[in-house]
């Protein structure tokens, strides 16, 4: 096994882990924590089973194979990025309501206002 | 709407959407409680000033939100407060003064009449003492454009946010309001409820008090964004 075979597997390894051990913590969603163990998953396998590489970046017409490491990597950062950009439009959503409902709720407790419609006969 | 309806008169809401208007929005909320017999409500959005207090002094309703929203989300507040407290018409106009307060009635007439669903009051019809900027006006005609394009009302002034709307497009817009400019979004979310959207003319002045929400900066990327969820509200499923 050569230097970079023993680096790529152990800090894989070691991300996939760390992943693990925040999901157990309750620090990461499960569902925020799919795609994180996938992509360190894959890393982790073609890294050990190189020559499972040399055939998928062949397959794909990649002369390179560490070439194929990269696309696969930046594929996975790409998905998670637009996984977030998901994420964070729910929950501007999921803030506006609230902040709406806080809104109409503080104005109800305050006992409304003399001038409101539905205090009228 | 029915102009009479069991006898009761419609209730009518006048909404003004606020942020840092402490200095100019008393004065306005007591010349509208003294001008018209309607309910005047005043959202906060998220002002760190006195405007809330200064509002409700002046005799509003007011509704202090936790944080600033923007100017669709406070909107939608004031849509959600008219749904819930079966309002049959808002009129909303801006909380800084720019707006006449007497062209009210001319942009209420045409819903209480039942002749329109949406009426919306233009800078730009007949008379007119308002001059915006340059990308102000160059704005203003894309959207008129955009506009005419993809709905086919003939408008003069899409981004005009003085406007009135009948009960079924409160409780609509109460769902569903987009975010920046929403007035020209609403015009395709009109559009695909069918409704009889008109324009009147109404008188605009230059502001007295605070700053314009909108920077010269940010219009650039305000026309981007607009364009694109007006668009995209032509293809979305809505309803």
């Amino acid at each position: 096994m050569n230097r970079v075979t023993i680096f790529s597997i152990c800090a894989s390894a070691g991300f996939l882990l760390y992943i693990l051990e925040m999901v157990r913590r309750r620090k990461l969603r499960e569902e925020y924590s799919i795609l994180w163990l996938f992509g360190s998953a894959l890393i982790l396998v073609l890294s050990v089973k190189q020559d499972w590489l040399v055939v998928l970046a062949h397959s794909v017409g990649i002369a390179y194979p560490p070439s194929f490491l990269f696309l696969v990597g930046i594929l996975f950062i790409l998905l998670i990025l637009i996984h977030f950009s998901i994420a964070i439009s729910k929950l501007h959503q999921m803030n506006k309501k609230m902040a709406q409902e806080i809104a109409l709720m503080k104005e109800k407790a305050a006992g409304g206002t003399p001038g409101d419609p539905s205090s009228r006969p | 709407m029915k102009p009479d309806m069991e006898g009761t008169s419609p209730r009518i809401l006048v909404v003004l959407p606020a942020y840092q208007e402490e200095r100019s929005i008393g004065t306005l909320v007591r010349s509208l409680r003294k001008r018209f017999p309607y309910d005047v409500l005043v959202v906060n959005d998220g002002s760190t000033d006195g405007t809330s207090d200064a509002a409700r002094e002046a005799g509003a309703i007011v509704l202090d939100l936790p944080c600033n929203l923007g100017i669709g989300g406070a909107v939608q507040t004031a849509f959600l407060y008219a749904r819930d407290h079966g309002c049959d018409a808002v009129v909303r106009i801006d909380g800084d003064g720019q707006h006449e307060i007497e062209d009210i009635p001319k942009v209420l007439e045409p819903i209480l009449a039942g002749r329109a669903d949406a009426v919306i009051g233009s800078r730009f019809l007949g008379e007119t003492e308002y001059r915006g900027s340059i990308p102000r006006i160059f704005g203003i005609q894309h959207f008129r454009w955009l506009v005419n394009l993809f709905t086919g009302y003939r408008v003069t002034d899409p981004t005009s946010c003085f406007f009135a709307i009948d009960r079924r497009l409160i409780e609509f817009y109460s769902d569903h309001y987009p975010s920046d400019y929403p007035e020209v979004d609403a015009y395709i979310l009109m559009h695909r409820l069918g409704a009889r959207a008109i324009e009147v003319p109404v008188r605009m002045y230059d502001r007295t008090e605070g700053k314009s929400s909108i920077t010269a900066f940010r219009a650039v990327y305000y026309m981007v964004k607009v364009t694109l969820s007006f668009l995209i509200n032509r293809i979305r499923r809505i309803g």
